[in-house]
């Protein structure tokens, strides 16, 4: 057993801040990531993954923990990205990486500023990709908070949700207030992608949302099963990257780990590879 | 301002502004703006790939950001073609932060292959650029009446015996091309800031393709030297300077796009 878990594994108290932080955000980031699939928002979610970049950055310069900016800018970019998306389709994707460019550029501005100011070395990959071991542990019950509030919002209006997502005309004709409950959604999602952006990073936090549940749907077309099994591809990637993360300090090219959050992406796209196999594309 | 060190920087700017505002004119009219901003961190991750193995950069770049083209391509034919992209975006920018964590130089490398330097370029990349670049213009050239029309209804283009399909992946490859000459300057988060903020106002100024294509490579052409001036005084990164001037100029020219066509409309209240 001793050459798949390396000595310490279970033992090791930032293994289990990282598993359960880890097991937290992708439970919940899965959860949420399956409306964004089926209402064809995986650019909304990217783009507010991305802008966490600049919020966790401005954090750091004005000495505030990382994951309070990644909540800000995100909620901020919903806000945007709810005004722009009443306007015609078209434009939307467009407007959208505008507004994201811009944001963007103020986060390279800010972790320039910050790497200046305080010679902080390694900041841009802490904020970038993530780094799933320096979690704190007394920040876990915040983590457990949020994830809360944004599977509270998503468990909420689920069939209103539901429905608005598959077909807005027939939600409206049904009397659902389709704008409110985007609006809300996408708050749900600020949450996940800055909870997301904590253990992975604010750029590759889509890998969260978008992969397990975009392979869940592939598997099964029952929504409720779909989270299920999105929540358990998630799950299953974090757990299994953090391991193979604490493993590749013996790994080579280099005597110094491989990256958890790559890792964690690389299965998970390889899970929706997995999905994409001919065997299963034949059963639709 | 104009050492040698930098003309390198001006010459190279000013081509990835034009071959920008060629592609960025067809991104915006295919409306592939989610692809734009999921290439050029495929070239991001074969910049620190071919870093951390010694080999030429634009190599690389080149590589990496064509076999992304192609990855989004073949995910996203019959699947869903946002999930394709977003994925195939995640696992290259995790690939880059693994071949960054192997070499030594991590930190300034990383921040400068993602936000653009603007001494990054040496004379000896200026040829391979430029080369790119009339490759991706001359291939848009021979592709520029079927993406015109394939972009503007799929439909007609399939019913006069054009490969949807296969137009998406040609010009997913010319976008990748363009992307990989422009990592180094503008950096890979920026890029398609810069493609399609100056194509996005120019469509919103003018209906024609060829004036917009005009209006869109001379708009990108002054935001890059802007950015470039900004960034040489301030020192502050010239991604920064990108992506503000791609926001204010695109929300101007919606406002004023938005103006002309309410005016119109305003005079003499009809009789209900």
């Amino acid at each position: 057993m001793s050459w798949i878990f390396e000595p310490g594994f279970f033992t090791n108290s930032t293994v289990h801040t990282a598993a359960l932080a880890g097991t937290l955000v992708a439970l919940v980031t899965a959860w949420v990531g399956v409306f964004a699939v089926i209402r064809g928002q995986a650019f909304a979610g990217e783009a507010l993954g991305d802008l966490g970049a600049t919020g966790g950055s401005g954090a750091f310069l004005v000495g505030v923990n990382p994951l309070w900016g990644f909540i800000a800018s995100a909620l901020v970019g919903a806000g945007g990205i709810e005004m722009l998306g009443s306007r015609h389709r078209p434009t939307r994707d467009l407007a959208t990486g505008i507004v994201l460019g811009a944001g963007l550029g103020l986060a390279a501005l800010f972790l320039y500023l910050d790497t200046t100011s305080s010679s902080t070395t390694g900041l841009s990959v802490t904020i970038l990709f993530g780094s799933l071991f320096a979690i704190e542990p007394s920040l876990i019950p915040t983590i457990a908070l949020l994830a809360l509030l944004a599977l509270g919002l998503v468990v909420a209006c689920h069939r209103m949700l539901l429905l608005s997502s598959l077909s807005p005309e027939l939600a409206a004709a049904r009397g659902v207030p389709v704008r409110t409950v985007g609006a809300v959604y996408l708050a749900a999602v600020s949450l996940a992608v800055s909870l997301a952006a904590l253990t992975i990073g604010a750029v590759l936090s889509t890998a969260l949302l978008i992969g397990p549940p975009a392979s869940a749907l592939r598997l099964t077309k029952r929504p409720g099963l779909a989270i299920a099994v999105a929540a358990a591809l998630g799950v299953l990637a974090t757990l299994l990257g953090i391991l193979l993360a604490y493993d590749s300090y013996y790994w080579p090219p280099v005597q110094h780990g491989w990256p958890a959050s790559f890792l964690i992406v690389a299965l998970v796209f390889s899970f929706y590879l997995l999905t994409r196999l001919p065997l299963n594309s034949r059963k639709r | 301002m104009f050492s040698s060190l930098m003309i390198n920087t001006w010459i190279a700017a000013t081509m990835v502004a034009v071959v920008a505002g060629i592609v960025g004119f067809f991104a915006v009219l295919r409306r592939s703006a989610f692809a734009a901003h999921a290439l050029p961190p495929s070239a991001f991750a074969g910049a620190a790939g071919a870093s951390l193995l010694g080999l030429s950069s634009i190599l690389g770049l080149g590589v990496f950001a064509v076999g992304g083209a192609l990855i989004i391509g073949l995910l996203g034919r019959r699947g869903r073609h946002d999930v394709a992209t977003a994925l195939t975006l995640v696992l290259m920018l995790g690939l880059g932060s693994l071949f960054l964590s192997m070499s030594v130089e991590y930190a300034p490398e990383i921040y400068s292959l993602l936000f653009g330097e603007i001494l990054g370029v040496s004379r000896s990349e200026l040829l391979p650029i430029g080369a790119l670049g009339v490759a991706c213009i001359l291939a848009l050239g021979c592709l520029y009446r079927p993406l015109l029309l394939s972009s503007v209804s799929a439909e007609v283009a399939e019913a006069r015996g054009l490969r949807p399909h296969r137009i998406e992946v040609g010009f997913l490859t010319v976008m990748a091309l363009a992307t990989s000459m422009t990592v180094p300057v503008v950096g890979a988060f920026l890029m398609f800031s810069l493609m399609i903020a100056p194509s996005g106002t120019a469509r919103a100024l003018t209906s024609s393709p060829p004036r917009a294509i005009v209006l869109s490579v001379l708009l990108a052409i002054a935001t890059v030297w802007t950015a470039i001036v900004a960034s040489y005084e301030t020192n502050w990164p010239i991604g920064f300077f990108v992506g503000t001037i791609g926001l204010a100029s695109y929300t101007l020219s919606r406002s004023w796009h938005a103006w002309q066509h309410t005016r119109p409309m305003t005079p003499a209240p009809r009789q209900v």
